[in-house]
């Protein structure tokens, strides 16, 4: 019963009412303010906000922080950065949230650092994968948890120079995102293998793949390998086309966030096998402290839990270990607190980095494979974030001096 | 040939896809003049209904058929509901107000859409017959992409035969030359429109469904397909059937060998393609210009000077909004300094529309023109913020004069469109050009110098901006030149007759209309602290129609009226609920049905019962 | 000097001659009439005098100097007035600023952003409206007028131009009989006392025989006879061309 299922999923995302989640003691709430991409990225933000939910709950039921309860109010940024913004300024000034959390695009999560930097509020941000985030526009205020491009791009680097594969063809949507990705794997894959060329590239719109075109003139190079960066819907039109048009067949494919379930799991059982991808194998991770909280997530919304959860579920426990470190809500304490703030994931412990407050939430990479009729990640390894970091210098030279 | 052929056909089963959906979009368009901004959202819908008609069929061939045509009958369905409770409550309303209720209901669509099949795409699983190919010189092609290359010509025969061969088909082609021929002939005419609808509709969900083997339902769909479908249409000219085929094949087809020679086009091949055509056929490749009937049809009320007490009222609520510091928080300030630079995009939008005629959907381009002079100069300059906000309007109303020059010649929807072409054009430079514009990443670190930094300041600052230019324009229509500008509006052979440069005219009113929202994006940018590719978005266009129409084009307080409701409302809305697009575009639908001369327009028209011969 | 001289039209679609080598004059303070039966290029004629359509030959000159081929916007300000077979007039203005309208663009004060247009050289366009006889609409809108006082109206406007000719395209089509009269003997004093040249084209015999000095008959794109009204109905030709076409005093 596919559709009842997702029925009940798309209801409960959007039913859930995010202002409600009060806590029920006593002192005087940390708030904590979040602005995402709802409407326009429901598919990755509406698991993550559960999971959010879940930290919040699971915290308070700890007896919250600092002897406060944790409050989270969430707002939608329909996906412009000017909107973020303004809802920043409404969190900050009206709702006297304590930090800033949030965003999925690159340039939400741009904006709302500049907005901290300018207003001298704290904003850690989950999803936003783009290196300036913390490099070269990376501010004091601003902290970011997930793996960046570069830390994604760099371990598909890895893995892909040990591959026989000469010519390799790149495609990526048309946007920062891809074209970081891009630029960072042929810099990093050329720096290990100097024999390897880039016969070709392709640069679809995002969410407007004309997946049968692109698939036809990638084959047209008759490449080696194959760089891919798209996800999502474009990523189904292009696995499709490939499929069919033998685009895959001998070939090798590094292929970045095809691992994460949002995106593995729509391709059903056209998912491509033995893909190196970087992604989240979610339930068979065999931790136990994954095992509890993929428990507590489906017993809490019948659902298996996303990459997007794991992200929004440590992003909550990230928060709460650095105010915790910094024993204050006051945002210069909280700067010094989450600097160096270790903290624990479902998926092992992670910290903020003082260099750069970039997280170390690693990056899983493996193949995929199919089982049954889905397709699911395999060999997968994990690899912590401060393994796939440029030397602390690079890192030094990026950064503005500002920012420190 | 090898890399020809198999391109080629790639690019026909593209083309094919394509001119399902713009087919019925242009046949709708002939027959009723609606454009129809919620074509891709029944294509969404028929993507969705056709996954789950076909997710319970057996996966067989004939069973296909059958649940695609299945899907595309409930498309049609539901576009028949729309037509009944929405369209036709709005057919006596000038043109555009159409395009705000179809946009009106594209928000509740994709919230509805959300509701019923949750947020995570749906693929449909492909039996094997849907994953076959031949092969052809040395490359495999899918099967279904052959199916597709036959279909698209089966639908356009099957429509023409429909269109030569029937009583209905000849009504509906004598429509689209001219409405008032099919009333007098005695027809029912809501009955033709319903009709027409369902089949435009039927086309949509045919075409949705029919995408299915190839890409997923997703929440995607309805945006990015109507902006294609538009295109198409309008290059082939508006409500002609040959010309969206002629169209589909020459896009699908470029796009096809576009991205082997320039991969990174994507971005605005389409819309270069549109620019190039109309620029040389201002009425697209197979269009016939488009008869002026209908302006005279509706014309415009007299403009007359506002009331004495109207007046008051304004003054009373200018020296309200200047005491706003004092009673309001910093987040409510901020949120008046947006109203203030809405009223800036809607008052500039107004004029050009208003008494210019020219209805722009690409207002947003001059908008991230100023903001994107203001951001550029401070970025590489250092430039500070005064002279930004003088170089914004400039740029604004250079880049205005710059479009205009190919603009002012074309008329009605083409000009609309145009306007569109180049807004994108101007988007996909801001997102691509990496280097100078920092691409999707905007320009960030745009912020005001000290002394204006308080919400308080900056607030007073944008107050006496937008206050100043509204009163500006409003002076510039009452004096000669607003009234040649309406005169050309009126009546374009008239106003030559009398020694009027019409052309001249217009062209006039885009620069002063680019220079004035040019001016608002720079107040935008340092108030966010940045400037983005998102400015220039087609939503942010749309949202410029959004104010003007809803306020009323024939008033001066019109936009205004518009700016603070739409503002208020987006803002309460995002605020409250989830569900902001499901409630704003059923209130936008409601106030198009209630009020089709706009808010303000309806306020002056009760102001005026009893009072006006 | 004539008004108007026209030397030798001539315009083709696509291969159909519409005019061919045409040839008249206007003197001021004449009534010209154009007269024919549909198709016979009386449109065509009118359009290339007006600057609507550019001529494939011949030359037109307003008082000596050569207009062939400007702009309508050029030719207006040269000192043409023209009225529309279908009414055009400015419906978001009243009656009185229509010809204000008019006047501004004759002084070439359009170019003008500050100095509001209410009550500029309004005391000329309410002598204008008393002229036509609409001094008691000035305030109206123009919607609301009548089909006549609309036609009175465009020859406000046109008035408003200050013209030396005035080109009128079946300035009485769609008005009740008396109307029409009366509009051309209007017409005809303003013509009179002003001194100014009228073209006009007209399918109302009665119209065009009362008010008209001379008569132009085209037919397929011919001039086939010119005269008072006296021998233009003495002329077989004519009277051929128009029994033979049916088109007869009151047709429109």
């Amino acid at each position: 019963m596919p559709m009842t299922r997702r029925l009940v999923l798309g209801a409960s995302g959007l039913l859930a009412m995010p202002r409600l989640l009060h806590a029920q003691s006593g002192s005087s709430p940390i708030r904590i303010g979040e602005i995402n991409s709802y409407t326009s990225n429901p598919a990755f933000t509406l698991p993550y906000r559960n999971a959010m939910q879940l930290a919040v709950e699971q915290l308070n039921a700890e007896g919250g922080v600092l002897g406060r309860p944790l409050e989270l109010i969430t707002r939608d940024d329909a996906g412009r950065p000017q909107d973020a913004v303004r809802l920043a300024g409404e969190l900050v000034n009206d709702q006297k949230v304590d930090v800033l959390a949030g965003a999925y695009l690159s340039n939400v999560g741009l904006a709302l650092g500049e907005y901290a930097a300018q207003n001298r509020k704290l904003y850690v941000g989950g999803e936003p994968l783009t290196d300036a985030m913390v490099w070269e526009k990376g501010n004091r205020y601003t902290f970011r948890l997930r793996p960046s491009t570069y830390m994604q791009a760099a371990i598909l680097a890895e893995e892909a120079a040990k591959l026989p594969a000469k010519r390799w063809v790149t495609v990526a949507p048309n946007y920062e995102f891809g074209q970081s990705a891009v630029k960072w794997f042929r810099q990093l894959l050329t720096a290990r293998r100097p024999d390897v060329q880039f016969v070709g590239e392709q640069w679809p719109a995002l969410g407007r793949v004309d997946a049968g075109a692109t698939v036809q003139a990638l084959e047209q190079l008759k490449p080696d390998a194959i760089f891919n960066v798209l996800f999502g819907p474009d990523l189904t039109n292009f696995v499709r086309q490939g499929n069919t048009r033998g685009l895959f067949e001998k070939r090798a494919v590094a292929s970045l966030l095809t691992g994460e379930p949002e995106y593995l799991d729509p391709l059903g059982d056209e998912a491509p096998e033995g893909w190196i991808v970087t992604g989240y194998p979610g339930e068979d991770i065999a931790l136990p402290a994954h095992k509890a909280y993929a428990a507590a997530y489906r017993a809490r919304f019948n659902a298996k839990p996303m990459c997007g959860s794991l992200v929004g579920y440590s992003l909550i426990r990230s928060i709460a270990a650095g105010i915790a470190r910094a024993r204050s809500v006051e945002t210069e304490a909280m700067v010094e607190g989450f600097r160096g703030v270790t903290f624990d994931t479902p998926v092992g412990p992670a910290s903020y980095r003082a260099l750069d407050q970039q997280g170390t939430l690693g990056v899983f990479v493996g193949r995929t494979a199919l089982k049954g009729n889905a397709g699911v990640m395999q060999d997968w390894r994990y690899i912590p974030g401060e393994a796939l970091l440029p030397e602390e210098a690079v890192v030094r030279s990026l950064r503005p001096a500002s920012a420190s | 040939m090898e890399i020809v052929i198999p391109q080629l056909l790639t690019g026909l089963a593209g083309a094919s896809s394509l001119f399902l959906i713009a087919s019925g979009l242009t046949i709708i368009f002939g027959v009723t003049r609606i454009v129809n901004f919620s074509h891709g959202s029944l294509m969404m819908l028929g993507a969705y209904i056709g996954w789950s008609i076909l997710t319970r069929l057996p996966r067989d061939p004939e069973w296909f058929v059958l649940g695609v045509l299945a899907a595309a009958l409930a498309t049609a369905a539901i576009g028949v509901v729309l037509e009944i409770t929405v369209l036709r409550r709005v057919y006596r309303a000038p043109e555009l107000f159409q395009l705000l209720a179809t946009f009106g209901v594209v928000l509740v669509l994709q919230d509805v859409t959300l509701w019923l099949w949750g947020a995570v795409e749906l693929p449909l699983p492909r039996p094997r017959w849907l994953r076959g190919f031949v092969e052809i010189a040395g490359s495999r092609l899918p099967l279904y992409d052959l199916i597709l290359i036959g279909i698209g010509p089966l639908v356009l025969g099957l429509l023409w035969l429909a269109l030569h061969r029937t009583r209905w088909g000849t009504l509906v082609r004598a429509a689209t030359l001219d409405r008032g021929m099919v009333a007098a002939l005695g027809v029912d005419q809501r009955l033709l429109f319903t009709s027409v609808f369902a089949l435009g509709a039927g086309l949509a969900g045919l075409g949705g469904a029919l995408s299915l083997p190839n890409s997923s339902a997703n929440l995607g769909i309805d945006l990015s397909v109507i902006t294609d479908a538009f295109v198409v249409v309008v290059v082939g000219g508006l409500g002609s059937l040959t010309g969206a085929f002629v169209a589909s094949l020459l896009i699908g087809v470029l796009q096809a060998f576009g991205i082997m020679l320039l991969p990174k086009i994507t971005l605005v091949l389409v819309f270069l393609v549109m620019a190039v055509v109309l620029v040389f056929r201002p009425n697209g490749l197979l269009g016939r210009p488009q008869a002026e009937a209908r302006e005279a049809a509706l014309p415009a009320p007299v403009v007359r000077a506002a009331p004495r007490e109207l007046r008051l009222l304004g003054l009373a609520v200018l020296l309200l909004a200047a005491a706003a510091p004092f009673l309001a928080g910093d987040y409510a300030l901020s949120v008046l300094t947006d109203a203030c630079v809405a009223i800036l995009f809607a008052v500039s939008l107004h004029f050009m529309m208003g008494p210019g005629g020219m209805a722009s959907f690409g207002h947003a381009a001059w908008f991230g023109i100023g903001a994107y002079a203001a951001g550029l100069l401070l970025h590489w300059l250092g430039t500070p913020m005064p002279f930004g906000l003088l170089a914004a309007p400039l740029a604004g109303g250079l880049f205005a004069a710059l479009f205009g020059w190919f603009v002012v010649r074309l008329s009605g929807v083409y000009l609309s469109m145009l306007t569109l072409a180049f807004a994108q054009i101007t988007w996909a430079i801001s997102f691509q050009w990496v280097e100078v514009t920092a691409g999707d990443n905007g320009l960030l670190g745009v912020w005001p110098p000290e002394w204006a930094r308080s919400p308080r300041v900056y607030y007073w600052l944008a107050l006496g901006l937008a206050a100043g230019v509204a009163l500006l324009l409003r002076r510039v229509l009452y004096a000669p030149y607003g009234y040649a500008l309406r005169a050309a509006r009126d009546s374009s052979p008239r106003a030559q007759s009398i020694g009027l440069d019409v052309p001249r005219l217009r062209m006039v009113a885009l620069v002063i209309a680019g220079a004035s929202c040019g001016l608002g994006g720079a107040l935008f940018s340092y108030a966010k602290g940045g400037v983005f590719p998102t400015y220039i978005s087609i939503a942010h266009s749309v949202e410029a129609l959004l104010m003007v129409l809803l306020g009323g084009l024939q008033t001066m307080a019109g936009p205004i009226v518009g700016a603070l409701i739409y503002t208020g409302l987006a803002d309460l809305l995002v605020r409250s609920t989830d569900l902001w697009r499901l409630v704003l575009g059923a209130v936008i639908v409601v106030l198009v049905i209630a009020f089709p001369e706009g808010i303000a327009g309806a306020v002056r028209r009760l102001w005026l019962r009893g009072r006006e011969a | 000097m004539s008004t108007l001289v026209v030397q030798g039209l001539r315009k083709s679609f696509g291969g159909v001659r519409a005019v061919s080598d045409v040839s008249f004059h206007v003197a001021p303070g004449e009534m010209l009439a154009l007269i024919g039966p549909n198709g016979a290029g009386k449109s065509t004629c009118f359009n290339m005098v007006g600057g609507q359509l550019p001529p494939d030959a011949g030359t037109v000159l307003l008082e000596g100097r050569p207009i062939t081929g400007l702009s309508p916007r050029a030719i207006a300000h040269r000192g043409v007035g023209r009225t529309f077979q279908i009414t055009a007039t400015f419906g978001s203005m009243t009656v009185r600023e229509n010809v204000q309208m008019a006047l501004l663009a004759h002084r070439r004060e359009i170019w003008q952003f500050w100095r509001p247009v209410a009550g500029r050289h309004a005391d000329k366009a309410d002598a204008l409206l008393d002229q036509v006889g609409l001094a008691a609409q000035a305030d109206r809108a123009t919607s609301v007028l009548a089909y006549g006082d609309l036609k009175r109206l465009e020859l406000a406007i046109a008035l408003g131009n200050g013209p030396r000719l005035l080109l009128m395209d079946e300035p009485t089509a769609g008005m009740a009989p008396a109307e029409r009269v009366a509009l051309m003997q209007l017409t005809r004093r303003l013509a009179t006392e002003r001194g100014m040249a009228v073209l006009f084209t007209e399918h109302d015999m009665d119209v065009v025989f009362d008010v008209s000095d001379r008569i132009l008959v085209l037919n397929r794109g011919q001039l086939m006879a010119e005269g008072n009204g006296a021998s233009i109905r003495a002329n077989p030709a004519v009277r051929e061309v128009y029994l033979g076409s049916g088109a007869t005093s009151g047709g429109h």
